[in-house]
């Protein structure tokens, strides 16, 4: 059971969360003019991320809210956790691969 | 033509020690931006909390913060008829949602020395008075349901819980008040 | 009934209170304090059980959890049987009943043991190699019997009657283990104001200090240690530690989630009728504290494995704790000094010591003195050639190895050999929590390194022994807890700055205390041809040649070499036997032990019940069950109930004598011909409310909204990106900012997630927020030709066809009680759908139903509710559809708004593969047999008994008996299904190929003339 940063809530445990996948990436609109390459990458490509990991986190049974969070995927640390609106912060250079 | 507004009927429970389940009450769900929250707080004469997991206490009257946009307002039966109206009306210009939910879900008050420690079988949080003080609230989880809680005093807490997950609840709170020795 | 080796006086026991227990139906006594293995000692007891694998003679190695060999069995009751418990463990209780395992027919004749002759056809890894040919045999020789051969203890046979608590607990620092490390971080912690937690595995807090002896006790702060142990432990809990004895840490998780299990009525005769048997804890710990401590190090020799031979800490627990001699007469090996304190306590309590045998080529001069001033006769440099003893040990043989040649070989009688290699610091936890472990020159063992989480190991667990150093790292890792937990500056419970920071360095200890503590790792020398078995692994049955085996057959790695020969696996996770197995393949392979590596270390530390983890998750609270607000009617009405998620929902209403299928049958001809009343609750329900509320349903739904005027529904298809249904329902227009949307009753919570999904991620500057309804409103179905009249006089609305058509939705009062009435049919019938406050739908179907009485109405279920959609070709999302299918393969393409710019699956739609001809289509299938019903999920096929191999080109999804049309009826997808309209098909059936005719799905009034009545 991880501990989790919500940035509207504090930290809070894992039960109340639910994973949400990769972060930022954006719904091409409109989808029409996209090949089927790009639309086909855009619904199944996802990174394999060793190290630092931007993913979407929805804290279901709290305030509700979607958020990004930089998680290293081998040690299951946050690194940060951030609101939809904010940019991503530059993982710490130590936690790269 | 029948009446039957004076029929209602609430789930059947049967709620273990420390437990007791509160009266009907009328409920709303406040969802907007801070413009609305503000105009809700004039309309109502009651403060709606800007603060993350607060609440706010006015005799019968509540208003609970939910999420960043999100508001559980509540009030005795009696007392909610009249605010209604006025607060429809206020919010009016503004981009907002106002929903009845008085019957979705059911309250439930747990009280004694031993309530965190009761809570404490199916609830994650620390619900320790240092971390969870008096007027705060939140939506989280007890045992496999989804509950608002919130500290209405030392050792008070108010639960409000969807009506068919009711059930569950208050036989979870029996069988967990066996294990608080 | 005597206790003919219990002593007159010492240990944490009470004489006075005998209590009765039975071991194998032989009747025993022992005393309050004891455990079932010192009680079974004090009656000179030694063969506690059968080896797992070559069901050799076993006794107590250990007298902590450590114990790898004494498993056995407690019984309380025909339910209450619990299996594999250590008997070091066992409190014992009066009328405690326990059992032997692993032998058949008895413990002293186990015709099992076969196994230890057959011994060298049945080698490390025999189970890859043995049983490869015939294949055939697997089945019916090969397994069965090594399933039945494989395994420890008997699992119970009854249902668990036990009742089993669970609690989440949040502090400042947690403390793993009450040794003296353990209490003085506690001390210390919560001396600094720290919320602290103390938690050991042992039914009393103490550790080694339970053990120490009255010869040599050790003084603390300038009282006896015992007595400084009660000050402290009340001391403790005055200032509210939570103290939990009894209580083992099995499990170390991130973010200093830690998992506790208390014992709590185990060790009582007769347990409180409602008190539950244990509790687990889910302690989140802003701090750790390890305080584990340190395990001995058997000896690795042949037949190191007889009963009565054992660690000698636990000699002298026996005796110092439990005032229990375990023998008469001992010889002790050696290769550290804590096994001749155990040999000098044991001879003042009466104990002969024939000789220490010391595998060190000197004796520390300290201890010279005291074995001379003792009379004890030391070898130094000694090995242990063998031993001798059925069930127990008789004799061991002794001597001197110098460059392979054996001198001075002498066979002593005894009947208890005494071992300590050494102690291993207790890592387990450390481990867990992903910390990393470095090898220690000085202390010749694994140390905690580097930190994974906001841990700190304390005490002998990382290699510090001596009792003032134990006790001043104790109250600095206590302290230095306390600090960081409270720290002003701290970002939460949990941040993430712990990863990766080393540890910090113990004090220094003296060359005596490494000296003495180091011991000896791996199998003592043995000449070239030597006999018998040296066991490393107790528990797994793993001796040396097991090993050198794994490595002559290329194991390197020592992974592998676990995995291939099973040591350090199992609920023992190589508590006694890692370092010597790690000893031993180094030997072997000439390679140091820190260039091994060493295996990981898993949870749980010590095995826990299933009953724990479920904690009150069973039965009827296994999960919530939800019921509507009518339940209480159906119920008293005979209601067959189903499962529908959570849900449990009416599936039909037999009268009396019906069945499911004749029950179906007449309410489907009610509806049909009169009127139906059906429970509609659990569809999901969605508040959609905002100024762009209707921007947010044309992006969302698949269908056109704007064209939607108030007052009116439509049936709303949702699709993912992907383009396949994910779920449907009627979507009504409230105001025009105002949407009241329905799902499936299990899409309720994920249509809600996805949609806040898009409104918060995607699209955020849309004004529309979302809202569940799904329990505010009770819904009552009622569906029939005479609907409106069962209605008409219950409401203030008008209900007129030209007042109210189809698909319209209108608000009113149904008896006084406000409402929401739909215009909506799942039956393909007239009929509407009464939407009132949840409170009073009880009152108000009740109100119906009555009404309803003169136009012939009946209850129905989900049955019968699925039976009138199929005749009508209605999906249901999730058994018509499963992930794979568009709406176009559904029939549902007149629901797509194809003008619309964009909605959530649009673009999908456009790929190639999803407008191919040959998708799977859903058609209706007619069997060529009227009254053969197909089995939902069979296969369908193009020609009948295909040969196989073969490819079905679909399958059925929905069957059923249709009364309204006399015959049976089914859905089903099928390649390219459209265009083979009246084809004949072949579905495998258990009685064989039944032919079947492509037809419409919608089997009744394809016009739909009933619905606009
Ligand atoms: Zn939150």
């Amino acid at each position: 059971m991880l501990l989790i940063q919500c940035p509207y809530c504090g930290e809070r445990p894992e039960p109340e969360f639910v994973y949400g996948g990769q972060a930022h990436i954006a719904r091409p609109q409109p989808s029409a003019e996209l090949s089927d390459q790009e639309w086909t990458n855009f619904l199944y490509r996802r990174n394999n991320t060793r190290g630092a990991h931007a993913e979407r986190w929805r804290h279901t049974h709290g305030c509700g809210r979607f958020f990004n969070a930089l998680r290293d995927t081998t040690t299951d640390h946050f690194l940060a956790t951030y609101k939809l609106s904010e940019p991503p912060p530059r993982p710490p250079a130590e936690s790269a691969e | 033509m029948r009446d039957l507004t004076q029929a209602r009927r609430g789930p059947l429970l049967k709620p273990g020690a420390l437990v007791k389940t509160l009266p009907p009450a009328t409920r709303f769900i406040l969802r907007g931006g801070p413009a609305v929250r503000a105009a809700a707080e004039q309309a109502l004469a009651l403060e709606v909390p800007a603060s993350p997991c607060r609440a706010a206490l006015d005799g019968e009257r509540a208003a609970l913060w939910l999420g960043p946009d999100e508001w559980l307002l509540l009030a005795s039966e009696g007392s909610a008829a009249s605010r209604a109206p006025a607060l429809s009306a206020a919010l009016q210009a503004l981009p907002h949602s106002l929903v009845d939910i008085s019957h979705r879900q059911i309250a439930l008050a747990v009280e004694g020395p031993a309530a965190e420690t009761l809570l404490a079988a199916g609830c994650p949080l620390d619900l320790d008075a240092r971390a969870f003080p008096i007027g705060m609230c939140t939506r989280t989880v007890l045992g496999k349901a989804e509950i608002v809680l919130w500290r209405t005093g030392t050792e008070a807490f108010r639960i409000e819980v969807w009506r068919s997950f009711a059930g569950y609840l208050c036989a979870f709170l029996a069988e967990a008040a066996h294990g608080i020795g | 009934m005597t206790q003919g080796f219990r002593t007159v006086s010492g240990g944490r026991i009470d004489r006075a209170r005998v209590l009765r227990f039975s071991f194998d139906g032989h009747a025993y006594a022992g005393v309050a304090g004891d455990t079932l293995a010192s009680a079974l000692l004090a009656n000179g007891v030694h063969l506690l059980g059968r080896s797992f694998k070559y069901h050799r003679p076993r006794g107590l190695l250990a007298a902590g959890s450590e114990e790898p060999s004494a498993l056995v069995a407690v019984r309380r009751d025909a339910a209450r049987y619990t299996p594999n418990l250590r008997a070091t463990q066992v409190e014992l209780y009066e009328g405690l009943e326990a059992h032997s395992q692993n032998r058949w027919p008895s413990l002293a004749l186990d015709f099992g043991a076969v196994n230890d002759l057959l011994s060298p056809f049945i080698p490390a890894g025999f189970y890859y190699k043995t049983f490869m040919w015939p294949r055939r045999a697997w089945r019916w020789l090969y397994e069965p019997r090594i399933r039945a051969a494989a395994g420890l203890g008997r699992a119970p046979t009854q249902p668990d009657p036990d009742r089993y608590a669970s609690r989440y607990a949040h502090c400042d620092v947690l403390v793993v283990g009450a040794g003296p490390a353990g209490l003085a971080a506690a001390a210390a912690a919560v001396g600094a104001g720290a919320r602290v937690i103390l938690c050991d595995e042992q039914n009393e807090l103490g550790g080694s200090l339970l053990s120490d002896s009255s010869r040599a006790a050790p003084v603390i702060d300038g009282r006896p240690a015992a007595r400084w142990l009660d000050d402290t432990l009340a001391d403790l809990a005055a200032r509210q530690v939570t103290l939990l004895p009894r209580t083992t840490a099995f499990g170390y998780f991130p973010h200093n989630l830690v998992a506790l299990n208390e014992r709590l009525t185990d060790h009582l005769a007769i347990p409180a009728a409602l008190a539950p048997r244990e509790r687990q804890w889910q302690v989140r710990a802003r701090e750790v504290v390890l305080a584990t401590g340190a395990i001995e190090r058997p000896l690795v020799f042949p037949g190191n494995d007889r009963p009565g031979i054992m660690l000698a800490a636990a000699a002298r627990t026996w005796l110092n704790r439990y005032g229990v001699l375990p023998g008469t007469r001992a010889v002790v090996v050696t290769a550290s000094d804590a096994a001749y304190e155990a040999a000098l306590d044991l001879q003042q309590a009466g104990l002969a010591i024939a000789m220490i045998a010391e595998v060190r080529d000197a004796v520390p001069a300290g201890l010279a003195d005291l074995t001379r001033a003792a009379g004890i006769p030391v070898l130094t440099g000694a090995t242990v050639l063998g031993t001798s003893g059925r069930r127990r040990v008789q004799a061991i043989r002794l001597a001197r190895i110098r460059h392979g040649a054996v001198s001075e070989p002498k066979t002593l009688r005894c009947d208890l050999v005494l071992m300590s290699g050494g102690f291993t610091p207790s890592v387990h936890l450390f481990s867990q929590s992903r910390g990393t472990l470095a090898w220690d020159d000085a202390v010749q063992a694994f140390l905690p390194a580097v930190l994974a989480e906001r841990a700190r190991s304390a005490g002998a667990c990382r290699g510090v022994f001596e009792l003032a150093r134990v006790r001043s790292d104790g109250a600095a890792a206590g302290a230095a807890a306390a600090r960081e937990a409270t720290a002003p500056g701290r970002e939460g419970v949990c941040p993430a700055g712990a990863l990766g920071r080393s540890v910090a360095a113990a004090a220094a200890g003296s060359a005596e205390e490494l000296a003495g503590a180091r011991g000896f790792a791996g199998a003592l020398p043995q000449p070239q041809r030597a006999r018998g078995k040296a066991f490393v692994d107790w528990q797994n049955d793993v001796t040396t040649r097991d090993l050198a085996l794994a490595t002559r057959e290329g194991f390197r790695s020592i992974e592998h070499i676990k995995r291939y020969t099973t040591t350090g696996m199992a609920t023992d996770q190589g508590k006694t036997s890692n370092l010597n197995a790690l000893g031993v393949v180094s030997g072997t392979l000439g390679k140091a032990i820190p260039d091994m590596g060493l295996t990981t270390f898993r949870m749980p530390y010590t095995p826990v019940t299933f009953g724990s983890f479920a904690g009150s998750a069973r039965g009827d609270l296994f999960d919530p069950v939800r019921t509507t607000p009518m339940h209480s009617w159906a119920v008293k009405n005979g209601a067959v109930f189903e499962d529908v998620g959570l849900w449990k929902r009416a599936r039909h209403f037999p009268c009396p004598g019906e069945d499911l299928h004749r029950a179906v049958n007449r309410e489907c001809l009610t509806v049909r011909n009169a009127c139906g009343i059906f429970d509609a609750s659990t569809l999901g329900k969605i508040e959609v409310v905002g100024k762009d509320a209707v921007t947010f349903m044309n992006r969302l739904y698949t269908n056109a909204w704007s064209s939607l005027a108030v007052g009116r529904c439509r049936y709303g298809v949702l699709l993912r990106d992907d383009g396949f249904v994910y779920d449907d329902g009627v979507v009504a227009r409230m105001a025009e900012d105002r949407f009241h949307v329905t799902t499936t009753t299990g899409g309720a919570p994920r249509v809600l997630a996805l949609m806040e999904d898009y409104l918060q991620t995607e699209w955020p500057d849309l004004g529309v927020w979302l809202t569940s309804t799904t329990e505010q409103w009770a819904v009552i179905a009622v569906q029939g030709p005479t609907a409106r009249p069962v209605l008409e006089s219950l409401v203030d609305i008008d209900m007129s066809a030209a007042a109210m058509p189809h698909m319209s939705v209108a608000v009113g009062h149904i008896c006084g009680v406000p409402m929401r009435l739909f215009r909506v049919s799942f039956s393909g019938e007239l009929g509407f759908e009464v939407n009132v406050p949840a409170d009073f739908g009880a009152a108000v179907w009740e109100a119906i139903s009555e009404a309803g009485q003169a136009h012939g109405i009946t209850p129905y279920g989900t049955e019968t509710m699925h039976v009138l959609r199929a005749e009508k070709g209605y999906i249901i999302v999730g058994q018509d559809t499963d992930g794979t299918v568009t709406p176009e393969d559904a029939g549902l393409g007149w629901a797509i708004g194809k003008n619309k710019p964009d909605f959530l699956g649009k673009r999908s739609l456009q790929r190639p593969a999803m407008t191919s001809a040959d998708r799977r289509q859903l058609v209706g299938l007619l069997t060529v047999d009227p009254a053969t019903v197909l089995d939902e999920g069979a296969q369908v096929m193009l020609e009948p008994a295909a040969p196989v191999p073969t490819r079905p080109i679909g399958h059925v999804t929905s069957s059923y008996y249709s009364a309204t049309l006399g015959r049976s009826i089914a859905l089903a997808l099928i390649g390219g299904g459209r265009s083979r309209s009246g084809q004949t098909l072949y579905v495998p059936m258990p009685q064989g190929d039944v032919p079947v005719q492509v037809a419409s799905p919608v089997f009744y009034d394809p016009k739909g003339e009933r619905l606009n009545a």
